[in-house]
């Protein structure tokens, strides 16, 4: 019985962040915000409709609840955006992106429509439910769409900002949410496509992190900082477009990059950064805390993220193999 | 060929035998720009081509001097191998130089295969993904009732088309949000790429199943314009609370004996230049015959 109880209890975290409110109270917060700044915002839900009870209320007319139907949903979006509005749907990481891949290449990306996808509990945070339930390769299918701009808040300050710069964007958006995210920012951060931002300085390791892997980097810089380490951090909150020149930059001020995601280690982050150095000829020392491509472990979010090193201890200790 | 046909413009009173010449000079237009390109679907388009004549020349409510018109009817073509098709209507009604027809099938163009809303004006929406288009149609009708306005989005979507799954996750959304400003049209030519449906995957009862989703069915011989023109005469009110449904049974390759012997076979392909002037013939004297 213990054990039952106790498990119970570390399922929790699925659904609310250390340290801050849950990322569903507070995107569904941030809908509703958002709506009510703008008149074309409508948002679509794939059975996501119990987050988003403010909106409900305040613009009933703007929240449109398709069910279980992820794909009709993505499609219905573009329709939307086709007759002047700036849809958002709200998904679950696996079903609407991973599911939906095709619709979002075909009726968002080659039409360039102003749509935005905001998808909860990706990577492992519904690992518990079994592989069905890991998104794990969404990041790299969604880079892989021309056309479609991918953003990956660190913390909930960042969800913040990314939402709204995903309502000035030409065309459509990927917004990957992270749930086991620590805080990184104080205050809603300044964020430009393409650009990294970098969240801390330092002269011996660059460490990139993206969702809540940027929450990981920060503790790790922390911990390496009383080891004498120097180690600037960088938040790829856009992963598309690029910032081609903040990884060459850390390649040629810090002796090396290390990337932290809660993806697989196939066509994410780390991926994306070693195609940059690969690309123009640079040679530094590089590590990357990813999944790995491999059949993956079935369990709470917190220890299958321990299990693969996604946490600050699993970070300090790629960083420290990587600078030996 | 004839390429003298007086330019019908829409809101024009247009007969019926205008229409049904109509349909028959869209086949000489696929023949002439299949033949150009060298490759292109025709049988498929063959099925469809009387009900393309009637929406753009009688039903829809366009203004192709502003493309964006707000309020303008939507037309998406689901079955989006049959944009051949659209391509000389949009043409000869405005949207965009005649001279264009000849660059299909050539990089560059922006008249392909499938239809691009990016490179072609007068598309209201991209196609060529099968199954999509039923839900794009319906966002857009949930956009025209959150807007307030009248306007009508048509679907066309082939009866093979309709195995997509998604287009019953349409199907249930579209009855569910009682949207009677939605209306698909089955091009029902009983064909998939391969073979018949009814050997291959059935779709029947087909008129039953829209009926259980919510929708408002009629069906219709899709080749009868004078059947096409009063049932889209009489839809429903587009403020009407049941999405509607045309059955079009229809005959792949309608309109070319060659082809209607074997619909199959005419999907993609290209006519030789014997084959090319025997069809020209056989459609020319028939609307030289209704024209009579």
């Amino acid at each position: 019985m213990t054990t039952t109880t106790n498990r119970a209890a570390a399922m929790e975290d699925v659904f609310s962040d250390e340290g801050q409110a849950s990322s569903l109270n507070l995107l569904g917060h941030a809908m509703a915000e958002l709506a009510d700044r703008h008149d074309d915002v409508v948002v679509i839900s794939a059975d996501m409709g119990s987050a988003l009870s403010e909106l409900r209320e305040r613009h009933p007319d703007r929240y449109v609840e398709l069910g279980i139907a992820e794909t009709n949903t993505i499609s219905v979006a573009a329709g939307l955006a086709a007759s002047g509005f700036r849809p958002y749907v709200m998904a679950f990481a696996p079903f609407g992106m991973i599911k939906c891949a095709e619709q979002i290449r075909t009726d968002w990306a080659a039409t360039m429509l102003p749509v935005t996808l905001v998808t909860r509990l990706s990577g492992l945070a519904m690992g518990y439910f079994g592989a069905s339930h890991h998104a794990v390769e969404d990041l790299a299918i969604a880079r892989s769409i021309t056309n479609l701009t991918v953003m990956t808040p660190a913390d909930n300050y960042a969800t913040l900002g990314l939402l709204e710069a995903s309502h000035q964007s030409a065309g459509p958006v990927l917004l990957r949410v992270s749930e086991a995210t620590a805080p990184v920012y104080s205050s809603v951060p300044e964020l430009e496509p393409g650009r990294f931002v970098r969240v801390r300085e330092g002269n011996d390791l660059t460490i990139i992190g993206t969702g809540a892997g940027v929450g990981c980097a920060l503790g790790a810089a922390r911990a390496l900082e009383e080891q004498g380490i120097s180690v600037a951090v960088l938040d790829a909150a856009y992963l598309k477009p690029f910032d081609v020149a903040a990884v060459l930059d850390a390649a040629a001020t810090t002796r090396a990059i290390l990337t932290v995601e809660e993806h697989s280690e196939v066509g994410g982050l780390g991926a994306a950064v070693a195609e940059v150095l690969g690309r123009n000829g640079v040679a530094t020392r590089f590590g990357s805390v990813a999944l790995p491509d491999a059949d993956l472990e079935v369990g709470v979010p917190a220890e299958l993220l321990e299990r693969y090193g996604i946490t600050v201890e699993g970070v300090t200790r790629k960083a420290q193999d990587l600078l030996a | 060929m004839t390429a003298t046909l007086t330019r019908l413009e829409r809101d024009r009173p247009t007969t019926v035998q205008d229409l049904r010449v109509r349909a028959d000079w869209l086949r000489l237009e696929v023949i002439r720009m299949i033949d150009k390109a060298g490759l292109g679907h025709y049988s498929s388009t063959f099925s469809c081509a009387e009900i393309l004549s009637v929406l753009y020349y009688r039903v829809m409510r366009l203004d192709p001097a502003t493309p964006d018109w707000a309020d303008r009817d939507r037309f998406l073509l689901g079955k989006g191998h049959a944009a051949v098709g659209l391509w000389p209507i949009l043409s000869d009604l405005g949207y965009f130089p005649r001279e264009d027809l000849d660059t299909f099938g050539y990089i560059g163009s922006p008249l392909g295969d499938h239809p691009d809303m990016r490179k072609a004006a007068g598309v209201d929406f991209s196609s060529g993904s099968l199954g999509h288009n039923l839900s794009v149609g319906l966002g857009i009708a949930m956009a025209a009732r959150l807007r307030g306005s009248d306007h009508r989005t048509f679907v066309l979507i082939g009866d093979g088309e309709i195995q997509e799954g998604q287009v019953w996750e349409a199907a249930m959304a579209a009855s569910h949000y009682e949207l009677g400003n939605l209306v698909a049209i089955v091009d029902a030519n009983g064909f998939i790429g391969s073979g018949p449906t009814s050997e291959l995957m059935s779709i029947e009862p087909l008129a039953d199943r829209f009926a259980a989703f919510g929708w408002h069915v009629i069906e219709l011989d899709g080749h009868d314009v004078d059947a096409l023109v009063t049932t889209f005469a009489d839809l429903p009110a587009p403020g009407s609370d049941r999405p509607v449904c045309l059955i079009a049974r229809t005959q792949k390759g309608r309109g070319v004996s060659l082809m209607e012997e074997a619909p199959r076979a005419w999907h993609v392909g290209c006519l030789t230049p014997e084959q090319r002037d025997d069809a020209i013939a056989e459609i020319s004297a028939r609307m030289q015959e209704v024209s009579a």
